[in-house]
């Protein structure tokens, strides 16, 4: 995002223009919708329970 | 556990100063608790040492330099720049223990860092950078504002620059700023917390309009870099609406300015809030260069008094208060949780990203 090399595991929360929607993706690639971000890290971190 | 409960994470290298206050005065400044000594010795290298006299804990930083040995002040044992006494008053024999702990100490991108932890974990290595505080292509105006608040409140306040339109209103603030929706990156592996907002099309406050010289309203983009426990880095890019850096990454006609923050703990309820603003436009102009410092020295005598209130309503409040987080959180949640789980878990090395 900054131009940094990044390399290891990475989380990525898209607040969407326009919404209270946040889309969260893991470094695995599962994604998930939600408007709470205390919930959003809750699901993130919970890896690899519930990214299918 | 309360989120806000203070405890330090050790075996990091934290900012301990500026380079140039440290010189052939002893200097003293308490880092995560540990009352520290620093000063140069004749060759210029910095020295470190607890500042708690072995013998009856008098502060060395109230003595004096002898050469490069620091004389107690209160009855004359002698240190040199490893800590080691070498000597006593009155008696030939230098007892084994008589020594204070040296402190790895590096001097980088114009700050002074400490290594706060095991002596044989310092790796130099790991000291994230702020090259724009020492390059000639900019010029930085600085300071360091004693904050009477624990550290987790100042990075709960740099993660999340909503504030900025409440608090800042008339120096950096602007509607836009908590209007627009932020992108939070967190990588695990090199421990770093990215918070970006980009506003499109936004006013352009004071800060900018009067170092710039923009007319008119902005295209303004802050990319937070947040390297836990101690360096917050904010690429801010503003450019006259419309301007975007070209295809190959050039950016001839934006104004950048690197904001550099080290939040170094003091004392569970205090912390040392330095802050830098380096510009890579306007180098030679002193007026920029005057109103920037003022201006940023402002904003954070804000957030001091800010939150210095906060430290107050906590360290006061029952246990139990719950608190609420929503989407502008995002980037503070995320440092949270980093932090905490550096302080609950043995650190392991990791590389500094550069």
């Amino acid at each position: 995002m900054t131009g940094a090399v990044t390399l290891g595991a990475v989380y990525r929360i898209e607040w969407q223009p326009g919404t209270d929607v946040l889309i969260g993706t893991c470094h695995c690639g599962a994604v998930h919708e939600s408007e709470d971000p205390v919930e959003m890290w809750d699901w993130l971190l919970a890896h690899p329970i519930g990214h299918g | 556990m309360n989120p806000m409960t203070t405890e330090f994470v050790r075996n990091q290298w934290y900012v301990a100063a500026y380079g140039h206050e440290i010189g052939r005065e002893l200097f003293a400044r308490t880092i995560l608790g540990e009352p520290l000594v620093f000063y140069r010795s004749e060759a210029g290298e910095i020295v470190a040492l607890a500042d708690r006299c072995v013998h009856r804990r008098y502060p060395l930083s109230q003595s004096r330099l002898e050469g490069d040995t620091i004389v107690c002040g209160y009855h004359g044992f002698t240190y040199d720049t490893g800590g080691a006494c070498v000597f006593v008053p009155g008696q030939a024999r230098i007892p084994r223990t008589a020594r204070v702990p040296a402190y790895p100490v590096v001097e980088r991108d114009s700050f002074v860092w400490v290594w706060i932890g095991d002596r044989d974990r310092a790796d130099e290595s790991l000291i994230p950078r702020a090259p724009w505080l020492a390059d000639p292509r900019y010029t930085t105006v600085s300071g360091m504002e004693p904050l009477a608040a624990r550290y987790l409140l100042l990075v709960d306040n740099l993660l999340d620059l909503s504030h900025e339109t409440y608090l800042h209103g008339g120096y950096i603030g602007t509607p836009e700023v908590a209007s627009t929706p932020i992108t939070t990156e967190v990588d695990e592996d090199n421990r770093i917390v990215y918070v970006s907002r980009r506003m499109a099309d936004a006013a352009c406050p004071p800060f900018y309009a009067k170092s710039t010289g923009i007319e008119g309203r902005i295209t303004r983009w802050q990319d937070i870099e947040y390297h836990p426990p101690c360096l917050y880095l904010l690429h801010s890019r503003v450019a006259p609406v419309g301007v975007l850096p070209d295809v190959d990454g050039a950016d001839p006609h934006g104004f950048h300015v690197e904001v550099v923050y080290a939040i170094t703990p003091e004392t569970a309820h205090s912390t040392h809030d330095f802050w830098a603003v380096a510009r890579d436009f306007a180098l030679d102009d002193q007026e920029v260069s005057d109103f920037l410092r003022q201006s940023n020295h402002t904003v954070v005598l804000q957030d001091v008094e800010a939150l210095d209130i906060l430290e107050r309503v906590i360290a006061s409040e029952p246990d139990g208060y719950q608190e609420l987080s929503i989407n502008i959180d995002t980037g503070g949640l995320a440092a949270r949780r980093m932090l905490r789980k550096m302080m609950t878990a043995a650190p392991e090395p990791v590389a500094a990203a550069t």
